[in-house]
């Protein structure tokens, strides 16, 4: 038995050998979650396909999934900067320490990490400014909302779930000054069965329209059976509510990955924080359905002003959920408060835990 | 509106504990017959993507029901053929099973992610669901909620009105004394483990298809190990089953609820909440100690082989 | 002429021996099958599998990190499946562990000194054991199942790990998001060789754990006891032995050792407390506890074993594009196969109807 064991193990040292051809460069991605997940990781995802698809034989990709926020997370990294990734972008903000950990030990990597804060020469930081997309669902959700108040199913309270919140209320405010948020947190990114429950008792409360930063189509089918409107999440959710998506922010990496992996194939690569919007491509809205056509011109003239420049949602005068002053009229919030934003804006109905 | 409100939380506390419920039916009866299955997770999510994909496939939700039912009956029967003719470990068999029930749902439903799916829905019962308060919750539901209840009063009936439900405990209790009066304790315990795939198997199958109507990875997210955690909280008593999923449904309902009306309250706190409750309320009746031992299977966990 | 199991006299040293092996025949068949369903080439998927990770040194140094939290927690929980203890809620204590070994480097970074480490150590021992004591105290005082209890904290501890760093113990310098403070160099459990890889003392005090079971069952009352009552509550109690005092025992010694692999996990591989600080190793660990036999060489070996499952499992998945789904169904399988000719080492296979031999 011993004896062809060995014998197994040198035939596969023969087919494992030096298979991929030493000329192509080698992207690698590590998702937190299914590739097939239907929102956060399945965006990753696509833009790795777009990847391939744009740069063709040149480049040769991996991915690992489901890789575990903590202890393993090091170590997946750490096997790709050995298995001969020149570049490794880790998709979850929980993989941002080990990131840096993997990147000093191997400094002839390139390193992206999304969502965090930290970089080294060979690590750079990369996120989308999702609210951007949040501030045109708010003005869309008071334009179609019959009773003035919204649902919004949160998952973590961090900074980025809270700018969606308040970058929502502001943009609903714009149009409805009386507009209400209620928020309800699942503590999860993904539990279809949890996410719908929320929806039912949000529903339950008189709102009419949902919307979610959570990953799963589960509020969606809540609210066509209830007949109200809700937003797409990560990903166009039509299919599970033809009548009843307003309209869906997109994740679309493509466009960046296919940048950044040009960028490092021609020698061009730096190390910087991105923090790209509307304008740059890295969100995208869904087609607008479901609503009458002067909402629908009202969105997308203010995705065009977004995407112009001309309108930033976090623009004063703002206040606070307490009453107090953050911003004074015409001011716009900086990127470092932004980054670590830890209050709500006046409107939301519900406590920011801690 | 008042009253619109407290129906339309009570309907969705319904759908939140069925699944619980029928899962946790099912494992009673393993229990009774003296098995611990721990592979309730893994069985119920293959249910899940078997029932989805049987009604997506046939465009019939039915379809889906019974393949869902299948597929838990198939996955408990790989527990059988392990615990109960080789007599392998049962605790570590039911832990493996939920690992390759994860994977192998994963494997199986590869495409139907993304893929709108059928959904069982309500029976009609037209005037009678008008009836005020009572109209919708009694006659207007899903098929599988009556089922769920029609299951309660079948197993609560089986084991402690019949010959056969006897028997059954018989086996849980003592499989020494029940093989020498002649009972096949093997066989016996075969049919107790597949009647828990079905039922774990139909669990899923209502959270692919009424529940929330899609197939995701892991969809269950350990509804399985609550309904494990339900039959203990019952003292293997099908009625007390009954009362701890609809308290785990509620509590679970009701902090959403509380937190939509803006209770100042941290939201990991009211999460716990479910958890917390369930063990409060097992400790208040746990305090019989007499009671409870009688409804404990005696051999619960002990592997069977008949000794000549 | 169906088959049917017939108990052996006593255990056969043979199949004791042999079983791994027919497991792990059994186990290379089934995989070589799957990955070629999966359009893996089977012989390469195999050798990635279960040989690539042992060929370098820093992925042997992967494996002890891997397996040391397996190996303590398991050897805990032998104890208390010994002694009919139903403790599955190892993975609360585990993170119990990482939050109170964790109290002094988020709640004092300044008072950090040579002491840190150890005393780090004790309290997240100290911590796993109170919170295994709280289903050992329930059950002995009023009589609750401690499966549900057990079970029904591990998702109290998991919620109250995730308040604490989104809330009290989040890093002021952290941008709002949800970790503590990284430790500083004194309050890191050290790498055993810093140069080869990561891993650090967790797999010495893992397999100290598993030598100190070995005496305990061995050489002293307490593990006489456990086996006496463990074998037969009755028997014990003639022999005047308290089930009441082991099940405070058992619990406080597995929650305790829990508690110590969550803090050695925290202070040695992660650095700082965050929402998830395992991938389930409290769960994993049953398994573990009980492919080893509940004894200690054996929970060392399945410890290691399940370990590269998963090292192996995500290198197939990362050079072989195997996808993960398709991992864990044949971690599962190679599960079932080992429990599987295990029973050959209790019963033999025989026709029914057979009569002679035995």
């Amino acid at each position: 038995m011993k004896k062809s064991l060995l014998g197994l193990a040198a035939l596969a040292m023969l087919s494992v050998g030096p298979a991929q051809a030493a000329d192509k460069f080698k992207a690698c991605f590590v998702y937190v979650g299914s590739k097939t997940d239907g929102g956060w990781t399945q965006a990753h995802d696509i833009g790795r396909m777009e990847v391939e698809t744009a740069l063709g034989e040149t480049v040769e990709t991996a991915f690992v999934e489901n890789v575990a926020e903590g202890p393993d997370a090091e170590r997946a990294i750490e096997r790709f900067a050995r298995s001969g990734c020149k570049m490794i972008f880790t998709t979850s903000f929980g993989f941002m320490d080990p990131t840096i950990k993997v990147a000093e030990r191997f400094p002839d990597v390139l390193f992206e990490h999304a969502t965090g804060y930290k970089n080294a020469a060979n690590v750079t930081s990369y996120n989308s400014r999702f609210y951007e997309g949040r501030y045109i669902l708010g003005q869309i959700a008071a334009k179609v909302s019959e009773k003035g108040v919204a649902g919004y199913i949160a998952s973590f309270p961090i900074p980025e779930v809270v700018q969606g919140i308040n970058a929502f209320v502001l943009g609903a405010q714009s149009v409805n000054p009386d507009f209400k948020l209620k928020v309800v947190w699942v503590n999860t990114w993904f539990d279809a069965g949890k996410e719908a429950d929320a929806a039912k008792a949000l529903a339950d409360q008189g709102v009419d329209i949902l919307t979610q930063h959570t990953d799963s189509t589960g509020p969606m089918q809540v609210a066509a059976e209830r007949g109200i409107k809700a937003f797409g999440q990560a990903s166009d959710m039509i299919a599970a509510g033809p009548e009843t998506q307003l309209t869906a922010i997109l994740d679309t990496w493509g466009p960046y990955y296919i940048k950044r992996i040009q960028a490092a194939m021609d020698g061009s690569w730096e190390s910087t924080s991105t923090w790209d919007g509307l304008a740059e491509g890295i969100l995208d809205m869904a087609p607008y359905t479901n609503m009458p056509d002067d909402v629908k011109a009202m969105a997308e003239a203010t995705e065009a002003a977004i995407i112009s420049g001309e309108l930033k949602p976090f623009t004063g005068p703002i206040k606070k959920q307490d009453g107090s002053d953050w911003l004074a009229d015409g001011e716009a919030a900086d990127d470092g408060t932004l980054l670590g934003l830890g209050f709500f804006v006046e409107g939301v109905d519900g406590e920011l835990p801690n | 509106m008042e009253h619109e409100l407290i129906v339309n939380v009570l309907l969705t506390i319904a759908t939140a504990s069925t699944p619980l419920l029928i899962a946790a039916m099912g494992e009673l009866v393993v229990e009774r017959s003296g098995v611990l299955n721990l592979g309730v997770e893994g069985m119920m999510v293959i249910g899940a993507v078997c029932g989805f994909g049987g009604a997506a496939l046939s465009g019939n939700p039915w379809v889906g029901v019974l393949a869902g039912i299948s597929g838990g009956v198939l996955a408990s029967l790989l527990f059988g053929v392990l615990t109960l003719s080789i007599a392998t470990n049962q605790v570590a068999t039911g832990l493996s099973l939920t690992l390759l029930g994860l994977g192998l749902s994963g494997l199986l439903g590869e495409s139907f992610v993304g893929q709108a799916g059928v959904k069982l829905s309500a029976v009609d019962m037209g005037p009678l669901t008008e009836i005020p308060y009572v109209g919708r919750f009694l006659f207007g539901q899903d098929p599988i909620f009556y089922l769920s209840l029609l299951l309660v009063a079948c197993v609560s009936w089986f084991l402690f009105r019949t010959r056969a439900g006897l028997v059954l405990r018989a086996v849980g209790d003592s499989h020494d004394s029940a093989h020498a009066l002649g009972l096949s304790v093997v066989k016996i315990r075969y049919a107790a483990v597949a009647f828990g795939g079905a039922c774990a198997g139909l669990a899923g199958a209502h959270l692919s298809l009424v529940y929330t109507t899609q197939w995701v990875e892991n969809m269950t997210a350990g509804r399985g190990w609550i309904a494990l955690a339900l039959v203990v909280f019952a003292s293997w008593r099908p009625w007390r089953v009954l009362a701890g999923a609809y308290l785990f449904g509620g509590v679970t309902i009701g902090q959403l609820h509380a937190q939509a009306f803006g209770v100042a309250v941290p939201s990991q706190l009211l999460s716990a909440l479910p958890y917390l409750a369930t063990i409060v309320v097992l400790v208040l009746i746990s305090r019989n100690k007499r009671l409870t031992i009688l409804n404990t299977p005696a051999c619960l966990g002990r592997p069977f082989v008949p000794n000549r | 002429m169906a088959l049917e199991l017939v108990k052996r006299p006593s255990p056969s040293r043979l199949f004791a021996a042999l079983s791994p092996f027919i497991a792990f025949a059994l186990t290379l068949l089934a995989g070589a099958l799957l990955f070629k369903i999966q359009g893996v080439p089977p012989l390469a998927g195999l050798y990635t599998y279960f040989v690539e990770p042992l060929t370098e040194t820093w992925s042997l140094h992967e494996l002890a990190i891997k397996a040391a939290p397996l190996i303590l927690i398991a050897v805990g929980l032998a104890v208390c499946f010994l002694s009919n203890n139903w403790n599955i809620g190892a993975e609360g204590q585990f993170i119990l562990g990482g939050i109170f070994g964790s109290a002094l480097p988020v709640l004092y970074p300044e008072l950090s000194n040579n002491t840190t480490l150890p005393v780090m150590l004790l309290m997240g021992a100290a911590g796993g054991a109170l919170f295994g004591l709280i289903p050992a105290f329930l059950k002995v005082k009023f009589n609750a199942n401690e499966i549900l209890t057990s079970l029904m904290l591990v998702y109290v501890a998991q919620l109250l790990l995730d308040w604490l760093v989104r809330g009290p113990w989040r890093n002021p310098a952290g941008f709002g998001f949800p970790q503590t403070r990284a430790f500083d160099e004194l309050a890191r459990l050290p790498a055993i060789d810093n140069m080869a890889g990561r891993a650090h003392w967790g797999i010495a005090f893992a397999l100290i754990a598993a030598l100190a079971l070995w005496w305990l069952l061995r050489s002293t009352r307490s593990g006489f006891e456990i086996r006496v009552i463990g074998a037969s509550p009755r028997a014990g109690a003639f022999a005047g032995f308290s089930s009441k005092r082991l099940t405070l025992f058992a619990f406080a010694l597995s929650g305790g050792l829990a508690g110590l692999a969550g803090i050695v996990e925290v202070s040695g591989t992660i650095g700082q407390l965050q929402p998830s600080i395992s991938p389930g190793y409290g769960f994993t660990a049953i398994i573990v506890a009980f492919l080893g036999r509940l004894n200690p060489a054996g929970i060392v070996a399945a410890g290691t074993v399940l370990a590269l499952t998963y090292l192996g499992g995500e290198a197939a998945q990362m050079s072989l594009g195997l996808s993960d789904k398709a991992v864990r169904v044949f971690q599962g399988l190679l599960l079932f196969f080992v429990l599987a000719t295990d029973t050959l080492i209790h019963y033999q296979l025989r026709r029914s109807g057979d009569t002679h031999g035995a």
